[in-house]
């Protein structure tokens, strides 16, 4: 898009002067998303909270290259609650998900930027006589090449406040790009990460600040009847027992006096609504549920015929389970409560509706909620979480003190929304001369979105066949089905959402089939890889509006990145005894990847991940960095999952609750990972979802290839 | 009760029980929040703190255990392993969430006191007891080998400051 000319919203930036004028007295706002100090500082306003995916680096990186400032006078600052300045621009509310942080402010971040750079210049013409059309930018300095005069952004803050701002302003060609693409440009929360002073959730104190924290029901849906707080109250720094809705909330001087405080709490639940199931029966129900008819999600062809007239056929059934989001950071939130003013510290990704629940919460306005967002001690989709309830006990303490909750690893644990547990069974139909001309997907699990407009269509939630019934291979006959459940058993989009299972299903069933019809598994896929697949007459696919812009990659970038790993990592070279290669691609969060992984087995049949490569194109990449570190991530995350992952739930009470039982990889398991990074001028696409669904499938390929096992039921480590 | 200890060089007096866990009494009493709790059963390794120089983990120290040995939290690392670590943490960009790195840092400082050159299986051994959720495993890997270097340099530096 060289030389785009984008016009602007000027009340935007009459509420970026309103919010520069309480906070920020000195310096230049042209609008929302910056500030100019007097000392140089270029301050980039993020929409979007850091959780590790390196939002605030890649949106100062936007800003910064269109403004033409030096990296190091670069730093951010998390936005308030804002919908009207900070809106996700795909979703209309202010909300850091779905791996969208760069790819929905990329235009806006960049016209930020030019609006300023356009500032200061005219400030410069101005104050030297020259025409504006003279005068360049460059690394943080504005010159006057002719007259050899030059001035920093600091020097012209104030004078540029007063210039107009400009109606429209000219982009930058992406071939001048100097930090965007750029190689070793460091995180802008690199050292305070890397010294202990980068501030979380769990580490605001303020003057008389209380500790909060929720006894919850062991069983979903159990609500407490009763409690007696005489013992609890007795504990030595406990001061005060309260209701809140999640269960009983014990405040206290310290956390450690809460936790005993808890301990020593009599509550009697009422379990009369809980959930009473556990995995095994629901299990039992998704077996049956399996051998019906769903509801249909694609229709190509007829699957039906196809497979009745298949030389041959073959069926595989897989289990995922229920996962956790696990983030380090135990949620955690401070709340501040006065007459008229609540102020909120968390990392919540959606400032806006918290803003709101707290509203509801303590009879104030909306706008009376002050969001202060934090670094995040992860996410994964999770995360963040507690600020409600923090605001809760606020309430029931009469704003008395400031409140801190923190929660303990095991109430994360058991009272997480999870992954949900899902089911699937595929069925493929080889022609005589080996080429699939059949393919039935049938999946049971329960639905995170049930219920929300824009996502079920049809009947059908995309997000459960996400990458099932989106599948880009050309098969004449194509049925993807879906059997939505229901359970007390709550559960929330995690690290890729539907993707993290359909990805492994499809692609680890492609390698059987592959090897039935005695093809190599990378020939396999390329043949199936030939055309464009928007070109395949489809008759039925439940896909809102929402996602169709999205469905399948830009063709043939699925190939490409496909042929790219499989060229790094030497696919088809012979590896010694014991070792296996399997390779897998996968696109979601509109971009593709492909992994390679190569594993080994010792004498005792111990399987190690020995190496991961990676080809992903994510359109242009805005920090390349960044971008390895979260295929990095990636694929420890995959692996994590697949390996040793799994939440199970007995009468309705989930069985694991710490580290020790919900088992994460750890660094004596983690592969070497080699990241190739399509080059591309295309805009930017996601990055820490689209990493993790080709991980497992490839790792599954190459223990398959190594082994001869096939294992269809996860995690992994129940059978290795 | 009051519970004397020494923190990061200084001799400090916390007014709390002495079962109270060395995390809470760091975080909550001298008000050092570098050093993060994840677990609380010594199974993460966020919380690791240096105890007379070798990494303990603070959830499941109880404060009365430590008194008589210098407690030492990132806020207060220095040295050669210290600063090498950190810049390589740095220099690599490791972190991601970075809720985990205090501890992580604070393990691979103690490692290269002990051992000037480890190797992956040396650092594998010493940070396996220290998760990183964000799976920043092959940075830290690559970092701690980093800093290695780095002190070789500094080393050589030492003894021949022309060169």
């Amino acid at each position: 898009m060289p030389g785009l000319v984008i016009g602007f919203y000027l009340p935007e930036r009459r509420a970026a002067l309103a919010l520069q004028a309480i906070e920020q007295p000195l310096g230049f706002a042209p609008n929302a998303f910056l500030r100019i100090g007097a000392d140089d500082s270029v301050t980039v306003i993020s929409k979007h909270i850091e959780v590790g995916q390196g939002a605030y680096t890649g949106l100062a990186t936007i800003l910064a290259e269109e403004l033409d400032a030096a990296w190091p006078q670069v730093r951010v600052e998390p936005a308030p609650a804002d919908d009207n300045l900070y809106k996700n621009l795909r979703f209309g509310v202010q909300s850091t998900c779905c791996s969208d942080s760069i790819s929905n402010s990329f235009e806006q971040y960049r016209q930020a930027g030019a609006m300023a750079r356009a500032m200061l210049v005219a400030a410069a013409a101005q104050r030297w006589h020259v025409s504006g059309n003279e005068v360049t930018v460059e690394d943080g300095v504005v010159k006057h090449l002719r007259s050899s005069q030059q001035a920093a952004f600091g020097d012209l803050a104030l004078l540029a406040a007063t210039m107009p701002p400009p109606a429209r302003v000219t982009l930058k060609d992406p071939r001048d790009f100097k930090l965007i693409g750029a190689a070793g440009l460091p995180r802008v929360d690199g050292k305070a990460k890397s010294n202990g002073s980068a501030l979380f959730p769990i580490d605001v104190s303020l003057p008389d600040m209380v500790i909060a924290s929720v006894e919850k029901p062991l069983r979903f849906g159990a609500l407490p009847r009763s409690f007696d707080p005489v013992a609890a109250k007795s504990v030595p720094g406990v001061i005060e027992v309260v209701r809140v809705s999640e269960g009983v909330a014990v405040v206290a001087r310290s956390f450690p006096a809460a936790l005993r405080g808890r301990k020593a709490l009599k509550i009697e639940w009422d379990e009369s609504k809980c959930e009473v199931r556990g995995t095994s029966e629901l299990l039992r129900e998704y077996r049956t549920l399996l051998d019906q008819p769903g509801t249909v999600a694609r229709r190509d062809g007829d699957a039906a015929v196809g497979l009745a007239g298949a030389a041959r056929t073959l069926t595989a059934t897989y289990e995922f389970p229920y996962l956790a989001h696990v983030p380090m950071e135990p949620d955690s939130a401070v709340a501040r409560l006065s007459a008229d003013r609540c102020d909120i510290w968390t990392y919540d990704a959606a400032p806006t509706a918290l803003q709101n629940t707290a509203a509801h919460i303590t009879g104030l306005r909306p706008e009376q909620v002050q969001i202060h967002s934090l670094y995040g001690g992860g996410s994964y989709g999770g995360g963040g979480g507690g600020a409600g309830i923090a605001v809760e006990v606020a309430r029931a303490t009469g704003g008395r003190f400031p409140v801190k909750l923190i929660e303990t690893r095991e109430d994360m644990m058991r009272a997480d929304e999870f992954r949900p547990m899902y089911l699937h069974r595929l069925t493929a139909g080889l022609d005589k001369e080996g080429n699939l001309i059949a393919w039935h997907h049938r999946i049971v699990g329960q639905s995170i979105f049930a219920g929300q407009p824009g996502y079920v269509t049809n009947g059908v939630d995309f997000i459960s066949v996400a990458g099932a019934s989106n599948i880009p291979y050309d098969i004449p006959n194509i049925l993807v089905d879906l059997h939505s459940t229901t359970s007390g058993i709550p559960v929330s989009p995690w690290r890729s959402v539907g993707d993290s299972h359909n990805a492994f299903a499809v692609e680890t069933f492609l390698d059987d089939i592959a090897q039935a019809a005695g093809r190599d598994p990378l020939e396999f896929r390329r043949a199936l890889l030939p055309k464009d697949p928007r070109q395949k007459q489809i008759l039925e696919f439940a896909i809102d509006d929402h996602f169709r812009d999205s469905t399948f990659a830009k063709f043939p970038r699925d190939r490409q990145v496909l042929e790219l790993a499989a060229a790094k990592a030497n696919w088809g070279a012979p590896l010694g005894a014991g070792k296996g290669r399997g390779i897998a691609v996968h696109y979601s969060f509109k971009t593709s990847v492909a992994h390679v992984a190569e594993v080994s087995v010792g004498p005792s049949g111990r399987v190690k991940v020995d190496r991961v490569f990676c080809a992903i194109d994510c359109g242009v990449p805005v920090n390349p960095d960044i971008i390895r570190a979260q295929v990095e991530g990636g694929v420890a995350f995959g692996l994590s999952s697949i390996l040793h992952e799994r939440i199970t739930v007995k009468a309705g009470a989930v069985e694991q609750s710490n580290f020790h039982d919900y088992r994460l990889l750890r660094i004596d398991e983690m592969p070497s990972v080699e990241v190739h990074i399509v080059q591309s001028a295309e805009p930017p696409t996601g990055i820490g979802e689209p990493v993790v669904p080709s991980v497992g499938p490839a790792v599954s390929n190459a223990i398959f290839a190594a082994t001869g096992k096939r294992l269809r039921t996860l995690p992994l480590d129940q059978a290795l | 009760m009051s519970v004397t200890l020494t923190l990061n060089d200084r001799t400090i007096t916390l007014d709390l029980a002495g079962d109270v866990p060395l995390l809470w009494a760091i975080r909550e009493n001298a008000g050092l929040t570098g050093t993060k709790y994840g677990c609380g059963i010594a199974q993460c390794g966020a919380c690791t703190v240096h105890l007379g120089g070798k990494p303990v983990r603070s959830c499941v120290t109880p404060v009365s255990a430590v008194a008589g040995k210098p407690v030492t939290t990132i806020e207060g690392v220095s040295g050669a392993s210290a600063r090498a670590v950190q810049s390589a943490w740095e220099k690599l960009d490791v972190v991601q969430c970075g809720y985990c790195q205090s501890g992580q840092i604070m393990s691979a400082i103690a490692l290269l006191n002990e051992k000037r050159d480890p190797t992956d299986a040396e650092i594998d051994a010493a940070m396996s007891g220290n998760i990183c959720r964000c799976g920043t495993y092959t940075r830290i890997r690559a970092a701690i080998h980093e800093a290695a270097e780095m002190r070789k340099g500094a080393h050589s530096e030492r003894r021949n400051p022309r060169r």
